[in-house]
């Protein structure tokens, strides 16, 4: 790995505070092609407000949000115009919600959910739309029989793996995860994050994913963050802050959790 | 003749102090002033009884645990890098391509088969899968592991059988520089002898390997240089 090569996404001093209730402060940070980072803290640390942020869902208070586009030139987020962002967050992004739901469209076919984000970037032949869609609910090991039915006859953990699919199919460089194994039961959250560890590999994804789940950010990210109160207090490799914690609020969360 | 190899993996005034902010802040010192050097084709062997911070120094040498103080210095593709203020991804590149470790125990992953866990740091490091998989075939077959568990995931082997997924895992890159804690503490004595070969071969293509072995006897036959780590407990407390 050149370690050398620019960063994909740069947050710089990102803030956000809903009038005096504070969202997240002052977070910084470079993720490069291939990284995962999680973000880890519990409910109200500021983490999914953080997601929001960088993903453009929601306007920063202070800082701002840098990013690497297809053709090299790294631009501000916010100097994009609306459609430039859409047709990022189309392609060159994925964005799986804890709740499936959100991400996926119930009322349509598996395989359409799939061939929808083919079709935003401009694929048209019916086959070749069909054909791929069949490949990647393969390779989320979804049953290639189910293509026709709507994921609202899904399970949860089936539909969280068409959600994914769905995400993958236009070959983003950067995801976002909330939670993405939240809700689930322990069983299919394994088999869940197994597969969510392999393409990531495979496909040398960028990911940050945003959990509570010391579990999930030991399995698949490279490095963590650790948020409190709006606030990064621990970042570093992920096994050095998981093994070696130093801050009493990480030494805490990794207390927390109870051995099977 | 002035043919002297530089060294590989040179530590110098390490310290480590764990803190425990959840029993008041209660201030644990493991080692200071670790200093020593480990040459290519070397093995160095940490000695002391339980609980004198051997572990401790493999992991700081391996990133896993910080540093407190001192600097670990290791050579890596023609630069020097210090494992004690390299940020995340320079200590990823590091595991990558120049440091490997034989942890005491596998962390299983559920459902990757045993020969995809051996296999998987030649394929990050960019050797195409089936390559890699054959290696890793060759590998577990030198360490008796019977073929019919290659294409299981190892999280249901007995001991004996995931430490030498383990070991396979960790000796199959050509790496500079090899941490090895505790390989051999559940073999019985044919796998045993299997891994000291193993560290021979690595020795041989000028590896530099920094051991814990309880086992006098086989330690005696891997390594070339003792360290007592008692004396860095001691400056520690």
């Amino acid at each position: 790995m050149n370690t050398d090569d620019p960063p994909l996404l740069i947050a710089e001093h990102l803030g956000k505070s809903y009038g005096r209730r504070l969202g997240c402060r002052d977070v910084s940070f470079a993720l490069h092609a291939g990284e995962v980072l999680a973000v880890v803290g519990e409910s109200g640390s500021g983490k999914t407000t953080l997601l929001q942020l960088l993903s453009t869902q929601l306007a920063p208070t202070s800082g701002r949000v840098l990013y690497r586009l297809r053709d090299g030139v790294t631009r501000d987020l916010a100097a994009l115009g609306e459609a430039e962002r859409r047709f990022l967050f189309r392609t060159d992004w994925g964005y799986v919600h804890q709740d499936a739901t959100l991400g996926l469209r119930m009322a349509v076919s598996a395989g359409a959910n799939v061939g929808e984000r083919l079709m935003a970037v401009g694929a048209r032949h019916y086959g070749r739309i069909r054909s791929t869609a069949l490949d990647w609910l393969e390779r989320v090991e979804i049953d290639p029989e189910r293509i026709d039915d709507t994921p609202r006859v899904y399970s949860g953990g089936m539909r969280q793996r068409l959600q994914i699919a769905r995400n993958l199919v236009t070959q983003p460089r950067l995801v976002f995860m909330d939670e993405p194994t939240g809700g689930l039961d322990v069983s299919v959250q394994a088999r869940l994050l197994d597969l969510l560890r392999g393409l990531v590999a495979e496909l040398g994804l960028a990911a940050v994913v945003v959990t509570h789940d010391l579990a999930v950010a030991r399995h698949l990210s490279h490095r963590i963050m650790v948020m409190k109160a709006g606030e990064v207090i621990e970042t570093g490799l992920t096994d050095q802050v998981l093994d070696d914690p130093r801050e009493p609020y990480t030494q805490l969360l990794v207390a927390s959790i109870l051995p099977p | 003749m002035s043919t002297k190899m530089p060294p590989v993996l040179e530590l110098a005034g390490v310290a480590k102090t764990f803190t425990m902010h959840l029993q008041g802040g209660v201030r644990l010192p493991v080692v200071a002033g670790v200093s020593f050097v480990v040459e290519p084709a070397q093995c160095v062997a940490l000695t002391g009884p339980s609980g004198t911070g051997k572990s401790s120094i493999l992991k700081m040498i391996f990133g896993n645990y910080r540093c407190d103080a001192g600097s670990i210095r290791v050579h890596h593709d023609g630069e020097v890098i210090d494992v004690a203020q390299a940020g995340p991804r320079r200590l990823l590149a590091l595991r990558r391509r120049t440091i490997g470790y034989v942890s005491q125990f596998l962390r299983a992953v559920p459902r990757v088969p045993a020969i995809d866990v051996v296999a998987e740091p030649l394929i990050a490091a960019g050797v195409a899968r089936p390559a890699a998989r054959t290696r890793a075939g060759e590998l577990l077959a030198r360490l008796n592991v019977p073929e019919r568990l290659w294409g299981l995931p190892p999280a249901t082997f007995s001991g004996g059988e995931q430490q030498r997924i383990n070991i396979a895992r960790g000796f199959l890159p050509d790496c500079a520089v090899l941490l090895l804690d505790e390989p051999t503490a559940s073999l019985d004595a044919r796998n045993s002898d299997a891994v000291v070969d193993l560290v021979a071969e690595k020795k041989r293509r000028g590896t530099a390997i920094v051991s814990i072995v309880h086992d006098d006897d086989i330690r005696s036959r891997i390594a070339d240089v003792n360290i007592d780590v008692t004396r860095f407990s001691a400056a520690a407390a």
